[in-house]
């Protein structure tokens, strides 16, 4: 009989485990024992760290664009469509549309975030972000041609893609702003929603001596309530009130609602066991990424350690053999600190993070790393 | 044991910080002035975050109960 291994969402995590079952099953996958199905609702993947640097003029969309069917290996049957319903009980799945329905032995969901900014009153009329496309062309559209007043950056909520991403937004913007001799007309503020500015202590605490010697000013526990496109103000649940002239705001996250629907997490995140990423409501599902309710940041190097656990796992389960391979909570992130440097932080579920001093070398580092993703998208590196 | 009869518990145990402050405060965007929120935290920050929290926010914390593992806290919304 085969065994089909089905995979939703063919983003950083999906992409990398279809081509680590595509060369770990290669035997079982020619022979027609097993059968690996990647389902995506959009024929390209998508890579979204080029985003932060759109709004700066630096890259266009594109350059995180590419079609899925070139990534992916020609063993693995792909299929553009969107799931909309999970059934764990009968093991399958529904699509939008007339597409008939599929059957899983084992299912991984790598279904990523979805942003909410209509939770926040305002925020959708006046608020931008680099946390989509339209968002980053539109924050581009209007950073290009900024050159005076309040520029505010609210992190609204956590948990959110890539924990580093509005700290290197700002700091970005003020060594551009600098370099271009506007940072005198400009104010940067920058708030969080807990005590200090970042969720990770090590990070927070390496983070706030580089904001104020940048003079960059920082408004903590602050949680945005509501934003007036008549006033130019951001309120927040604690009662502070900023006066913007450009918003950029991390919207609210969640994951997709057939999760909470199929009764597998609140908030369409899959609640699973941080180390071996089985979900904890159904049997053989496995989440990964975003997705996967770890404690984790939710950040690309997370989802691509992750796939390679899921990958072993699902190779030894299909062999008959007893899994082993576990994920240990490795997080691995550059850090840019300026148009032109950039720190770099490694750390897991036992280690606290420690940043490394900023450097040139880092920043092209993250650079090249960026040109590298379609190898590691491949299943390459 | 207190008899205050929370509108709505977030259980976020398991969670590590600041994902139970996170959680509260979510939960508290989308309750009623008045309501009472019942936050069940096994974090060993969540003892000095949420009194932090709430008393910058206006909200009252009504009450720390200890369990045997875990805390639970009661914050009013203001
Ligand atoms: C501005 C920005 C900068 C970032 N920078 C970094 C960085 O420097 N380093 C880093 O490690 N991470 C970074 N990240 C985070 C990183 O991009 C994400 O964490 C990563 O993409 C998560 O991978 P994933 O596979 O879980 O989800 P995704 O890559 O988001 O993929 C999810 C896929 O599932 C599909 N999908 C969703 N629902 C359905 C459905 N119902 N049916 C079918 N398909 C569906 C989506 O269309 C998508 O293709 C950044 C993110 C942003 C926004």
């Amino acid at each position: 009989m085969t065994e089909h291994v089905v995979i939703v969402g063919g983003g950083t995590g999906g992409t990398v485990l279809a081509n680590d079952l595509a060369d770990r099953l290669e035997p079982e996958l020619d022979a027609g024992d097993v059968r690996v199905t990647l389902v995506n609702d959009d024929p390209d993947h998508v890579y979204k760290p080029v985003w932060l640097y759109v709004p700066f003029g630096q890259r266009e969309l594109d350059d995180g664009r590419r079609r899925l069917a070139d990534l992916v290996d020609d063993a693995i049957d792909l299929r553009i469509g969107r799931v909309s319903d999970i059934d764990t009980e009968s093991q399958r799945l529904q699509f939008h549309g007339s597409a008939p329905s599929v059957g899983y032995d084992y299912l991984v969901l790598a279904t990523g975030s979805t942003l909410e900014p209509d939770q926040i009153p305002g925020l959708t009329e006046d608020g931008h972000n680099y946390y989509s496309e339209s968002g980053a062309t539109e924050l581009r559209d209007e950073l290009l041609s900024f050159t005076e007043g309040d520029l505010v950056l609210s992190v609204i909520g956590t948990p959110h893609m890539c924990p580093a991403a509005p700290l290197e937004f700002v700091f970005m913007a003020d060594d551009w702003l600098r370099e271009r001799g506007l940072r005198e007309d400009v104010d940067i503020t920058y708030t969080y929603p807990i005590q200090r500015v970042h969720g990770n202590p090590h990070i927070a605490e390496w983070a706030r001596p580089i904001m104020e010697e940048r003079d960059i000013q920082v408004e903590t526990f602050f949680n945005a309530e509501s934003v007036d496109p008549e006033t130019e103000t951001i309120t927040s649940m604690e009662g502070t009130e900023l006066d913007y002239d450009l918003l950029v705001a991390i919207p609210p996250h969640r994951g997709i609602d057939l999760i909470e629907e199929a009764g597998l997490g609140d908030d369409g995140w899959v609640d699973v066991d941080k180390h071996t990423l089985e979900a904890e409501a159904a049997e053989n599902v496995y989440a990964l990424g975003d997705t996967a309710d770890t404690g984790v940041p939710n950040a690309g190097s997370v989802a691509h350690y992750q796939a390679g656990v899921v990958g072993q796992r699902l190779a030894s389960e299909i062999r008959g053999r007893p899994a082993t391979a576990t994920y240990d909570g490795k997080t691995l992130c550059f850090i840019e600190t300026g148009m032109d440097a950039a720190s770099f932080v490694e750390f897991d579920y036992e280690n606290p993070p420690s940043p490394a001093p900023p450097s040139e070398k880092l920043h092209w580092s993250k650079l090249a790393y960026n040109e590298s993703y379609w190898l590691t998208a491949r299943g390459l590196l | 044991m207190t008899d205050i009869e929370p509108d709505g518990t977030v259980d976020a145990r398991g969670a590590t910080c600041p994902g139970p402050l996170m959680d509260l405060i979510g939960k508290i965007r989308g309750a009623e002035s008045g309501d009472v929120i019942r936050l069940l935290s096994d974090n060993e920050q969540s003892l000095t975050d949420v009194p932090e929290w709430a008393e910058e926010a206006g909200n009252e914390l009504l009450t720390v109960e200890e369990r045997d593992d875990y805390n639970a806290f009661y914050v009013e919304k203001a």
